[in-house]
């Protein structure tokens, strides 16, 4: 343990994270949809992206229902108002324009970006056993692996893509579990979504390899929709990772995106997620808002959905993957971490509404505040009185580094069933100074030893990730706390 | 309903005796009520229990104005036997009895106070409805170091003669330095389907004790809702027990703030249900200053179509170092159309703390019952006695001995 942590520390990558290693903006050509938000901006996307004509039907309704709806304003982390006239809807790098058959065709600026970012698209340089998705702005780049994926059956591929390929299996799912007539944030979404992965797997298919989709903002005064459709049909796997960086700018992007995951009979769904999005400076300056709409729907008997996520990014998160459990004896998961410094703020949790019978939910969640932000886990547990035998079991822990800094923990329990059982637990607390002293004996300094004791905290949920990003998560905690110690 | 306020409004200032500034105030506080209305499921605070609701579809017709010059008979079967106090009967809303033969003369005065005070009205539109309708304050004062002999029996009693379906009542109490003081709120209605607000004030000074016993045991129809407000300072003590059997709807709202070091509060309390009621238990433990303590133990038993609430927030400021927050709700749902909501909450903005919170939700084990039959019980016995066990684990928390017996005795438990 010692060990992996000194390693996560040394002094180049200390100096080099302490700026946020992926606040570069790459130059590109771009072509944008004209600012604001009205029906030509949606025709204008829908034309750019050569979708049928359901589709832009299906945006202009979304679009018609955004009209008459609301900001809401009950979350805890307030922010200035937004102005939706005032946004590019559409950015796309000029080059994507036709859209290059082959990775080898991609604008070398593009490549250079991913490469800084550690996210390899050209075949030599691939991780092992992981297939990418990558997004720039508000298309996908580049996606790898694809014929190793094909000959399973598996379709990974962009959104846009499944909507011209796979009409049928792209109508048939989206908006069913986020429908159009959701919320503020998640309808905007289905009005001017422009890219994000779709995937499905098809019945019996264990997929082979992790999928993964990067999402990077780079074009300023942009607003990111992405998309995500993940289906799982019957008796299938499949993990999916998400990344998430964005460019150092002063002023703040929003980031709204939904992802729907759909689990059949006998599937399971792994989504993981590590968002490191620009957090904006030490004074809270500038970041993302990361409004997204997470949603999965464990539809078939003996489904399970489980959601992971470290939350380290991003001025405001504002997000609650959530579990609709239709199925009987389906599952839910949610394990997370959130992180906040500086001038961060996060409202995060999750929903599990159990309808099936014998359902059942966990979910932790570690929460961990120094400097001046504020945290909050926000929970539902909805027993509905058909869910006979549902079990749920909750855990929310918060840790708080300095008297600046605030943790607080909202859960509503909802228990219709007298045969289910609910259990909730919660502490706030600060590292104890016997754990610290203990550590230090032993040679660490106080640094090192917060770190140790941070990582053990979140030990729990690290240990859901897949292995490649567990190693870069935990670096990722450790440096998120830079400089909260004293 | 709007047109019969504004009657009822106007009709009462005319008979009152208020000077025109009080009214001036009373219209700020009614003009917010009216602007409000009834709060309703929108509101965060009213989310499970939608009061407007409720009060539309069991009060036919409503009515604010009470005649406060008709004096009512004390009906005295209904007084705690086995039990020495001091009694204060309210019939109606209106003060018809008090008595202090235990207690020493001048330590503790009863004023009745007709000034309103000039408050912030924006707490809630029930505590406007309060403020606008009450034609005075009931203001108990309990003089410097001086402890109560017996415990004060508050009974709060309607009867068929109530000329309004809403009654309003305020109360205020003051305990001064090194004082201590034991209060049974008593209710007892034989009244139906009337909305009954009450708002009450303690403050707590500097090593003083207040013990409040909330009891609502009989099955009646009426609406209740209880705002407690209270302010504690250094090394002060609360303990609040509230025990929620009888009203058809009553929700016991509890801000509690911590404004001096070491001042502690205990809140502690029952609901079981066997009809169609809705019961809930607001807190808000406010710890503002260091070294503050609060701890709070809710549990729940619900059978038939009942529903209970529980929602608690423990607030820490950031100079409340060394706070320590606990809290615990359970709930046994004994049937399939009970429902049993909770919000427990926590909002913490100082780091050296320790405060949780847990709760929890199910039936009863099936294990232990079996275990109660193998040793000889029947299936209902078996119940029973698990339940009671569940439920004693609250009363025992109760520090005074007679109080205890009385509660227990109310429950049905054998000593």
């Amino acid at each position: 343990m010692k060990e992996s942590y000194n390693k996560s520390l040394t002094e180049k990558e200390v100096e080099n994270l302490k700026n946020y290693k992926y606040g570069f903006s790459t130059d590109i050509e771009e072509v944008r949809a004209p600012k604001g938000l009205n029906e030509e901006v949606i025709k204008f996307i829908s034309k750019i992206k050569k979708e049928p004509e359901w589709m832009l039907n299906f945006r202009l309704k979304a679009f018609e229902r955004f009209k008459k709806l609301k900001e809401p304003n009950w979350q805890k982390p307030k922010y200035p108002k937004i102005n939706y006239q005032d946004l590019y809807y559409y950015s796309a790098p000029k080059s994507m324009k036709d859209k290059p058959k082959d990775i080898n065709d991609l604008d070398p600026k593009l490549l250079e970006t991913y490469k800084k970012l550690g996210i390899p698209l050209q075949e030599q340089k691939r991780l092992n056993g992981i297939a990418v998705d990558a997004v720039f702005d508000s298309v996908s780049v580049a996606t790898t692996f694809k014929e190793e994926l094909t000959k399973k059956g598996i379709i990974f591929c962009s959104i846009s893509e499944a909507i011209q390929k796979h009409p049928e299996l792209v109508k048939k799912y989206l908006g069913t579990v986020i429908p159009l007539t959701d919320h503020f944030f998640a309808t905007l979404n289905s009005a001017v979504f422009t890219d994000g992965s779709f995937v499905y797997i098809p019945e019996g298919i264990r997929c082979p390899m992790e999928l993964s989709t990067y999402f990077r903002i780079n074009a300023s005064d942009t607003g990111q929709f992405e998309r995500t459709l993940i289906i799982a049909d019957k008796g299938s796997y499949v993990s999916y990772l998400e990344g998430c960086t964005a460019p150092m700018r002063d002023e703040n992007q929003l980031h709204a995106a939904n992802v729907e995951l759909i689990a059949l009979d006998d599937a399971e769904i792994k989504y993981s997620t590590v968002q490191n999005w620009y957090p904006g400076d030490e004074n809270g300056k500038g970041g993302i808002y990361n409004f997204v709409t997470k949603r999965g729907l464990c539809k078939g008997n003996n489904s399970k959905i489980s959601w992971t996520q470290v939350e380290t990014g991003s001025a405001i998160t504002w997000k609650y993957p959530s579990c609709i459990l239709k199925g009987d004896n389906s599952i839910g998961e949610f394990y997370s971490i959130a992180i906040t410094n500086n001038y961060q703020k996060a409202d995060t949790g999750t929903k599990m509404i159990h309808l099936g019978k014998n359902t059942k939910s966990k979910i932790i969640s570690k929460g961990i505040s120094a400097g001046n932000s504020d945290m909050v886990y926000r929970g539902l547990v909805d027993v509905s009185s058909k869910a006979e035998n549902a079990k749920n079991y909750t855990q929310c822990d918060s840790l708080l580094m300095g008297n600046k800094c605030g943790a607080h923990t909202v859960p509503y329990i909802k228990n219709k069933n007298s045969d289910s059982n609910i259990a909730h637990e919660a502490t706030t607390s600060k590292i104890s100074e016997e754990q610290l002293h203990y550590c230090q004996q032993r040679g660490l300094n106080s640094e090192e030893a917060v770190g140790l004791i941070v990582n053990g905290f979140c030990k729990e949920v690290l240990q859901q990730l897949p292995m490649e990003f567990a190693v870069e998560a935990q670096k990722l905690v450790g440096i998120s706390l830079e400089g909260s110690v004293g | 309903m709007e047109q019969q306020l504004k009657v009822d409004f106007e009709n009462y200032v005319k008979t009152s005796k208020l000077s025109s500034k009080n009214i001036e105030l009373k219209r700020v506080n009614f003009n917010h009520f009216l602007e409000k209305g009834f709060p309703n499921k929108r509101d965060e605070n009213w989310k499970f229990s939608d009061l407007n609701h409720i009060i539309s579809k069991n009060i036919k017709k409503l009515s604010f104005y009470n005649d406060f010059l008709k004096s009512e008979q004390v009906d005295e079967s209904i007084f705690i036997n086995n039990l020495e106090h001091n009694k204060l009967v309210f019939v109606n809303g209106k003060l018809e009895k008090k008595e202090f033969n235990h207690e020493e003369n001048n330590k503790v005065e009863i004023i009745e106070d007709f000034n309103l005070l000039n408050e912030k009205i924006n707490i809630n539109s029930l505590t406007s409805l309060n403020n606008a309708f009450t034609d005075k304050h009931y203001n108990l004062v309990v003089k410097k170091n001086y402890t109560l002999k017996k415990p004060l029996v508050i009974y709060n009693i309607t009867n068929e003669d109530v000329t309004s379906k809403n009654l309003n009542l305020r109360f205020n109490i003051l305990l001064e330095e090194n004082s201590s003081l034991k209060i049974i709120d008593f209710l007892d209605d034989k009244s139906k389907n009337n909305f009954l607000n009450t708002y009450y004030k303690y403050e707590i000074k500097k090593n003083s004790i207040l013990k409040n016993y909330k009891i609502d045991r009989k099955f009646n129809s009426n609406i209740k809702y209880f705002y407690n407000n209270i302010n504690q300072e250094t090394n002060s003590l609360s303990e609040i027990f509230i025990l929620s059997l009888g009203s058809y709807f009553i929700k016991n709202e509890i801000n509690c703030s911590l404004n001096g070091k070491y001042a502690s509060a205990f809140i502690n309390g029952i609901i079981s249900l066997k009809n169609f009621q809705h019961h809930e238990i607001k807190t808000n433990i406010n710890h503002l200053a260091e070294s503050t303590k609060s701890y709070q133990l809710i549990k729940s038993v619900l059978d038939n179509e009942s529903k209970a609430v529980f929602q608690g927030k423990i607030f820490a400021d950031s100079k409340a170092q060394k706070t320590d927050g606990y809290q615990l709700s359970k709930a046994i749902l004994l049937s399939n159309n009970t429902e049993f909501n909770a919000k427990p909450e926590l909002e913490i903005y100082a780091d050296d703390v320790k405060c949780s919170h847990g709760s929890a939700s199910g039936n009863l084990n099936e294990n232990s019952i079996f275990y109660l039959m193998t040793r000889g019980l029947n299936y209902q016995e078996a119940k029973n006695l698990l339940i009671n066990g569940f439920l004693l684990d609250v009363i025992e928390k109760i520090t005074d001995s007679e109080i205890k017996k009385i509660i227990k005795n109310i429950m049905g438990f054998k000593e």
